[in-house]
């Protein structure tokens, strides 16, 4: 079943259209980034879906529960969404415990003592209680404000640039860690980014925004090996392309020769195109005589990124061969895979 | 941004704009009307005269201020002489100087019977007046040297922020490519501060404008005193407002040049502060006359008046320190108490709407409220009895209607008429203080509560309070202070019989006997101080 159902929404600002026709979906306990340059509309869209920002059409429904559209207004505070502000938005006058139980409506004392416990110990800040934010780290203060979020026991979490103020060194384990919790209890997200880096980590699959629109959205291998547009391969990772032209349904020609693709090709027989070849499908083979040759060598600890000259053409490539140096000549050769072209 | 927000709040920030913004629409319409030849009779005799005499008080006031606070301000902003850290924060103290004290001292001072001249009499032999020539402080000049005296520090303040923001590398590239101390100062300091001191000045002489006891006092007839003459003299509502709106011409244009000041003024200093060590190290001549000047305004403007009041209280102790001192003083803190509870009730009201509310439309009202800051104090009282007579009547009317007898002056005859005036006047102040205080709050701190399930009145409740406690704070003590000292309104508003602090001194001071009243003279001084030490403790933050 979907909990988040996100249907043709649009929205504008001041006149100015920030939304187009979006379309996306939830299941139960999975993660979705929303990943774009900024001012793409990712956070307008977050915002939407906690009722923080209004849209001019579609629908957006929870559960099945219509929030916005068609008439509907829910407004924000009886949504049930969590929120994670990039900068975590905890109530400096109230302890870490306050903070936490900010949202539970429950009376009893008990009952919220042992909540209290038990978030504390989700995000591992027992003892913590009684700190107030500022005494603590930012990565702490990132865990409070998950076990606040996740104390409110809402339908679905809105993550908005969590780690963009997290220290680069701790930013993956702290991805990992809070993507581990939110998987132990099967929560649903959705969580925006401007990195692809943060997004391949932390979430199940992705929706690329660009100027207001989705481009392509699905799982992050899928839209990574078999991207929509050169947009979507560009923002993804680095890439050579490459004239082609197509020669059979798995077949195509360019200035080094034939290639061949793992699966069918979708341009018709005899269209042009450009072919994308990501670095490290590329292999680089030490040869006296080989058809290239290495004008530029940056060692990366694992791997070494090389400038290959082919006749007129500049390739970038990454591999696990790091012994080769600038004014080398080597051959290449094209991993088999199943091949992108765009025309 | 609270999508849901219901309309009872905008509603309740209309409602209250519309009931601050009163006075002045009453004003505006009640000027319109036609009179019974008060307005032409004083037009066609004394009126061009008072607008004359305002106008050459302005400007008067506005050269002596720059003439005072420039030379003050390039010293302690670009040079280092010894204790300049003090003077830094000492040539503020004459803000807390109400005008009229400071004209009653010096005029005990400086006329016929006062002691400057008796030793001038004893040490050349002059009889009578006749045989010397020496300048009346009763006059437009003396009005223009005093308000200068007290109004300086505006000028000083912004001035001396202008002369600290401007940039360090200017002054390096002026002193490497030749350019002397005085001339970089003239073609560069001075030019690059133009945009403050027009600010300075637009305030100046806003403040001189809205003076009514210092020229009262002095018997210089000004559009200021005309409005309470006509009021209190003919009984005129019209011509009195007829008279207030020459007046509120007069501060909006001022207003005008402020703002238009302000944006110039932005382009001009950064946020940047000058290095300590860029500050031009003086000779040691040089520094004391520099200690000497600031020295000397210190002292004329703030010491001097403050002592002799001083030594009144001590010689008229008994006098000064009897029930009526205790009574108005009482007054004075309970007047000053409602307004400032009412002014935070609702600037809070306003603010919290301006800030979560999605409609841009809810952006006006707590703009809108700010305006009564502008409206002299006794421009003002004008105001506020044109509506407040009006419902006054109308309450009689109905009673009569009935059959039964009327209550008589509800509105105006209490002190609600006061206490209205006051909020019109002083809400901008604990506006402003909200606003900064709502700046420091993080926009996503709303999101979280309202998306945590809390209501608009809980995120008010449980966030906003909390965390706007200093400025409400500060916002409720300088409302306080400001209503504490108002003179011109508390004079034309207060029921018959009805003292505070302020129209208790002015009493004095009309009477000529001061010294009775010096108790309540230093008190007001001492209250006024309150606002400096905030003022200058949020400049030392910023800096």
């Amino acid at each position: 079943m979907s909990t988040l159902t996100i249907e043709n929404v649009c929205s504008d600002y001041d006149g100015q259209v920030v939304l187009r026709h979006l379309d996306l979906t939830l299941a139960q306990g999975e993660i979705v980034a929303l990943l774009g340059p900024s001012g793409c509309g990712k956070t307008t869209l977050l915002r939407a879906i906690a009722g923080l920002q209004a849209i001019s059409q579609g629908s957006i429904s929870i559960n099945g529960q219509t929030l916005s559209g068609d008439g509907v207004f829910v407004a924000s505070e009886q949504r049930g969404v969590g929120m994670i502000f990039q900068d975590y938005a905890l109530f400096p006058h109230l302890t870490v415990a306050d903070n936490i139980l900010f949202g539970v409506n429950e009376l009893n004392r008990t009952v919220r003592l042992a909540r209290l416990e038990e978030m504390l110990e989700l995000v591992k800040l027992t003892g913590l209680a009684s700190r107030y934010p500022h005494e603590l780290s930012g990565g702490q203060q990132q865990r409070v404000s998950i076990a606040r979020a996740l104390a409110y026991q809402p339908e679905l979490l809105l993550l908005d640039e969590p780690f963009s103020n997290i220290d680069a060194q701790v930013r993956n384990d702290m991805m990992l860690e809070i993507r581990a919790i939110l998987k132990q209890r099967n929560v649903s997200a959705v969580f925006v980014t401007h990195s692809k880096d943060e997004a391949f980590v932390f979430a199940d699959k992705l929706a690329l925004f660009k100027d207001g629109a989705i481009i392509q959205h699905g799982k992050a291998e899928t839209l990574y090996s078999a991207p929509a547009d050169r947009y979507v391969a560009d923002f993804l990772g680095a890439g050579n392309y490459l004239p082609v032209t197509v020669t059979s349904s798995h077949q195509v020609h360019y200035s080094l020769g034939d290639l061949s693709s793992t699966e069918a090709l979708s341009l018709p027989i005899g269209s042009q195109g450009q072919l994308l070849l990501r670095p490290q499908q590329i292999e680089l083979h030490p040869s006296i005589n080989g058809r290239g040759c290495i004008v530029e060598r940056h060692f990366l600890g694992t791997v070494c990124h090389y400038q290959v000259q082919i006749g007129a053409d500049i390739l970038n490539v990454s591999s696990q061969l790091t012994t080769l140096m600038a004014g080398q000549r080597v051959d290449i050769n094209i991993t088999a895979h199943p091949l992108v072209i765009f025309n | 941004m609270i999508l849901g927000l219901t309309r009872s709040w905008s509603l309740a920030g209309y409602f209250i704009t519309a009931i601050l913004i009163l006075p002045l629409i009453a004003l505006i319409v009640q000027s319109t009307l036609p009179d019974q030849a008060v307005f032409s009779h004083l037009f066609n005799t004394v009126l061009p005269t008072y607008i004359a005499n305002s106008l050459l008080l302005m400007l008067l006031v506005g050269l002596g201020t720059l003439v005072l606070a420039i030379p003050a301000a390039w010293l302690i902003a670009r040079c280092d002489f010894p204790f300049r850290r003090y003077f830094q924060w000492l040539l503020l103290l004459p803000l807390a100087m109400p005008a009229y004290i400071v004209a009653y001292v010096y005029t005990d001072m400086l006329d016929y019977a006062g002691p400057v001249q008796r030793v001038l009499r004893a040490w050349f032999g002059w009889q009578s007046p006749l045989d010397y020539y020496f300048p009346a402080i009763r006059s437009l000049g003396g009005a223009a040297i005093i308000l200068s005296l007290v109004l300086f520090p505006y000028i000083y303040l912004l001035a001396r922020t202008a002369f600290m923001e401007q940039s360090s590398s200017l002054l390096y590239a002026s002193r490497v490519m030749g350019c002397s101390p005085w001339r970089s100062f003239w073609r560069l300091a001075m030019p690059m501060a133009r945009p403050a001191l027009a600010v300075g000045v637009a305030l100046v002489a806003m403040e001189t404008a809205a003076d009514f006891a210092t020229v009262s006092y002095f018997a210089v007839p000004t559009l200021t005193t005309a409005v309470y003459d006509t009021w209190l003299g003919y009984g005129s509502l019209t011509a009195a407002a007829k008279l207030s709106a020459i007046m509120l011409l007069v501060v909006f244009s001022m207003i005008g040049v402020e703002r238009f000041a302000r944006r110039k003024q932005q382009l001009f200093q950064k946020q940047s502060s000058l290095n300590e060590a860029d500050r031009y190290v003086l000779s040691s001549k040089m520094a004391w006359v520099a200690l000497g000047y600031c020295a000397l305004l210190l002292f004329i403007a703030f010491l001097l008046p403050f002592m002799v009041l001083c030594a009144y209280a001590i010689d008229y102790f008994n006098e000064s320190w009897d029930v009526r001192f205790w009574q108005y003083s009482l007054n004075s803190l309970y007047i000053a108490a409602i307004v400032s509870g009412v002014c935070v009730v609702l600037s809070l009201i306003l603010m919290f709407v301006r800030r979560v509310s999605p409609r841009k439309s809810d952006q006006i009202p707590a703009r809108l409220s700010s305006t009564g800051y502008a409206l002299p104090g006794t421009v003002l009282a004008i105001g506020v009895l044109v509506p407040l007579t009006f419902i006054d009547f109308a309450i009689n009317d109905i009673y009569d209607w009935f059959g039964a007898r009327g209550p008589g002056l509800l509105l105006t005859g209490s002190v609600f008429a006061l206490i209205f005036a006051f909020c019109v006047r002083f809400i901008a102040i604990s506006i402003g203080s909200l606003e900064n205080s709502y700046k420091r709050i993080s926009p996503s701190l709303d999101m979280a509560c309202i998306t945590l399930g809390r209501t608009p009145t809980q995120l008010l409740w449980r966030v906003h309070l909390p965390l706007l406690r200093k400025g409400i704070f500060a916002g409720a003590l300088l409302v306080f202070i400001e209503s504490m000292k108002e003179l011109p309104a508390a004079l034309l508003l207060r029921p018959i019989g009805f003292e505070n602090l302020a129209t208790y001194v002015f009493q004095f001071v009309s009477d000529e006997k001061l010294e009775h009243g010096a108790l309540a003279a230093i008190v007001i001084v001492l209250v006024g101080l309150v606002p400096l030490i905030y003022l200058n403790r949020s400049l030392e933050q910023q800096g």
